[in-house]
């Protein structure tokens, strides 16, 4: 594929992910404070993200493996969750979190369950996606060409 | 801009770039994006993922500085307690951040169905608090605790860009603290030699230190070092927190019937602290006391008598009502009693002057408090006077001073709530007032009621200095609007009821106050609409609603009559935008609500 087409398929792939929701403006915005002396500032931010959320995930998922809850301690992670997810533009991780902690604070455990499971259903999504965004961006360069914005 | 006071680095010249913000957030994510974002602002960004570890920085090196942004979900300490420290210890604007939620909405209004997100900060003080979710409540608490702002996350760099102002402010009000401080010293010298000049406190020091660095408790010292090479010529005490706490200890072991200075000095057992000192800080606190029982008589409508920013240029135009009152307590009042709370409240609460202060704004809740209480918070000219007034109510409210200043108003409310009980028997009456005042329906609050006084306080706290002469008109035209308002009133006290009742911090504090605000609440409401108006005189004549208007106030209102009102929601809050905009309106506008008593009691100096 020519420079052109990988910057046009790049171009389409990043507006399907706002479209489809997985991305929200603030994606928009990680983007834009990228710059020279960044230029990999997007791509470590979202690092960082995964890293963050993984654990949290993990986290979540041994406390709903316990014998008793605490459905405090979920109901804090599960808002660190939100909270990472939202400074990426993660908008479905975020959304999710949401209904999450209702069921937290109503302390239901099949809710939670189930919401653990779709939580992380739509993280592996939209880090597959962002993977596979980057991984488009990365063979832009490395064509000599630029990422169009 | 260059800021002589208060800004140690030689940056200033290319201020705001360079601005030592320091970033508290355990999320690593926002961490990184909040560096970022600042570092494009040209900003020297410390980043920090523990509240205790910026805590550590903090105290080690106090000056490193100029703003503080923390988040306020965080697992090893809550962030407002980051908050209450940082503002307490360290006079330092504190940045909060709020995640974006749909609720957030005007953070120090109480209603928590708001309406739309906050994407505009609020200034309140120099603390500006960043909280994750948006819940109203928390977004309050933060404002309580003194956050000057509240970004909710995401945050824009459009924000970030703007934080600058409130350091820029609070240095501001430094200076003018400083020169209203020595304005009214010396004018006060000149009128009488009391002893009560003896120690700096009376200037209000704490209110002029609130704008420096504030020392830790156990560092009290003179602030000579105030980084302002006019300083006055004589050693403020600081009332810190923790200093006011110790006194009202000592108080009430003595037992308030029987205290004096000398008693209360030595229990204290702080060496450098001089009978002087205890002394003007007793008159004060017992001003303080008597005003709440006042108040809670009456329901002051003075509110939000916002000591005006204005210099203090009529200081001597206390009439032959002032000069019967004990124009020291007045001073003195003004300038102890403000502080104790005003760790935090200091910067809001303007009791210096600040002009335009957006302390005020933000603290419009504050000067609400104040209203009630302290109805004359004369302004520039009775800064002192004034601040008796607001230091009371404040003292009271912590709650609702913490939203003006947001300081560390939970301390600052224990403190001067210990005595609840016997401040409210107390009949103190140390001021005579005119007999147009005591028609005033909080005949306690004589003081306040001087018009001189009104005036200045008028200016509603985030409002710009009101001259005499500007107050003088708009107290007029506020007259109407105050009509209005009345009628508006049982409506919306009951809002602001619940506003202060949504305020958890207050609970502890004000369960003893909650006798006074009940009876305040009873009282005739045109105090609260005053204070309306005086927060947002610019509302009052583009005409906004008188319930927006009050609603503004709410937090002052609120706590200032609902103290121990706890955990009422304030979803009825009209419309925060109008809140978070009177605030800049009232910058420009040089309304003065105090002339609206004057004129609406027909007491003109």
């Amino acid at each position: 594929m020519d420079l052109v087409q990988l910057q046009r398929q790049l171009v389409n792939y990043r507006t399907s992910l706002y479209h489809e929701g997985f991305l929200d403006e603030q994606f928009t915005q990680l983007q834009e404070l990228q710059d020279e002396n960044n230029p990999d500032f997007v791509v470590e931010v979202v690092s960082l993200f995964f890293e963050d959320s993984e654990r949290l995930l993990n986290e979540l998922s041994k406390a709903l493996e316990q014998q008793i809850i605490d459905f405090k301690r979920m109901d804090a992670r599960v808002h660190q969750l939100k909270g990472s997810s939202s400074s990426i533009g993660a908008q479905r991780v975020r959304q999710l979190c949401v209904i999450f902690r209702n069921y937290c604070e109503a302390q239901n455990v099949e809710g939670c369950l189930k919401c653990l499971q779709q939580v992380k259903h739509e993280y592996s999504i939209v880090k597959t996606k962002l993977e596979s965004m980057f991984q488009l961006e990365q063979q832009i360069l490395n064509a000599g060409g630029s990422i169009p914005v | 801009m260059v800021v002589e006071t208060g800004f140690s680095s030689p940056r200033t010249d290319a201020f705001p770039a360079g601005l030592r913000v320091l970033v508290v957030d355990d999320d690593p994510t926002w961490l990184k994006i909040l560096e970022k974002m600042l570092k494009k602002c040209f900003y020297e960004v410390t980043t920090c993922c523990l509240a205790r570890e910026a805590l550590n920085l903090l105290r080690q090196r106090k000056d490193s500085y100029d703003i503080v942004i923390s988040d306020v979900n965080m697992p090893d300490m809550d962030g407002f307690k980051l908050l209450e420290h940082v503002g307490l210890e360290m006079d330092l604007p504190v940045i909060s951040q709020f995640s974006m939620a749909n609720v957030v909405c005007s953070a120090f209004f109480y209603s928590s169905n708001s309406i739309e997100p906050l994407s505009h900060k609020l200034r309140l003080c120099n603390v500006a608090v960043m909280s994750v979710d948006g819940e109203t409540r928390r977004v309050m608490k933060g404002v309580q605790h003194g956050a000057c702002d509240y970004l909710l996350k995401p945050i824009r760099m459009k924000e970030l860009r703007n934080i600058w102002q409130h350091v820029f402010r609070k240095k501001i009000h430094e200076v003018r603290d400083i020169e209203s401080m020595e304005g009214i010293e010396s004018i006060h010298m000149a009128r009488s030699g009391s002893e009560l000049f003896d120690d700096g406190s009376f200037l209000g020091g704490e209110d002029t230190t609130s704008g420096r660095k504030r020392k830790d408790a156990d560092n009290k010292r003179d602030d000579k070092d105030l980084g302002d090479p006019s300083s006055t010529k004589k050693a403020r005490v600081v009332w810190t927190v923790d200093l006011h706490q110790k006194f009202v200890k000592a108080v009430n072991q003595i037992g308030y019937d029987k205290v004096g200075p000398k008693k209360i000095l030595d229990l204290m057992n702080v060496p450098w602290l001089t009978r002087e000192n205890v002394a003007s800080h007793l008159q004060k606190y017992r001003l303080y006391l008597s005003r709440l029982q006042k108040e809670g008589d009456v329901k002051n409508s003075f509110m939000g008598m916002k000591h005006s920013d204005t210099p203090p240029k009529d200081s001597t135009a206390g009439s032959g009502l002032r000069n019967s009152i004990n124009l020291t307590q007045d001073n003195v009042s003004n300038g102890s009693f403000s502080f104790p709370v005003n760790h935090t409240l200091a910067p809001s609460v303007d009791l210096k002057g600040h002009e335009g202060d957006r302390k005020g704004i933000t603290s419009g809740p504050m000067t609400e408090l104040k209203g009630p209480f302290s109805i004359d918070i004369s302004g520039p000219r009775k800064a002192k006077s004034s601040k008796i007034s607001f230091d009371h109510s404040l003292g009271s409210v912590d709650s609702v001073v913490n939203f003006a200043s947001f300081g560390p108003t939970d301390t600052a409310q224990y403190s001067w709530n210990e005595i609840p009980e016997i401040q409210f028997k107390q009949e103190y009456e140390p001021l005579q007032l005119e007999n147009g005042f005591s028609q005033l329906p909080l005949p306690g609050l004589q003081h306040h009621m001087l018009p001189e006084y009104l005036q200045p306080a008028v200016s509603v706290s985030p409002g710009p200095s009101i001259t005499e002469k500007e107050a003088t008109s708009s107290g007029f035209e506020v007259k109407s609007m105050y009509d209005e308002y009345r009628s508006n009133h049982a409506k919306h006290s009951s809002q602001t009821e619940a506003v202060g009742e949504s305020h958890s911090l207050n609970n502890q504090v004000f369960k003893s106050i909650s006798t006074t605000t009940s009876s305040m609440k009873s009282q005739d409401t045109i105090p609260n609409h005053l204070t309306v108006s005086e927060f947002s005189p610019k509302n009052l004549y583009e005409g906004v609603g008188a319930e927006d208007l009050q609603l503004c106030w709410p937090q002052g209102d609120c706590y200032a009559t609902n103290f121990g009102l706890q955990g009422l929601d304030c979803t009825e809050h009209n419309n925060p935008a109008i809140v978070s905009e009177t605030p800049f309106h009232l910058y420009d506008h040089p309304f003065d609500p105090t002339e609206y008593y004057a004129s609406d009691q027909g007491l003109f100096a």
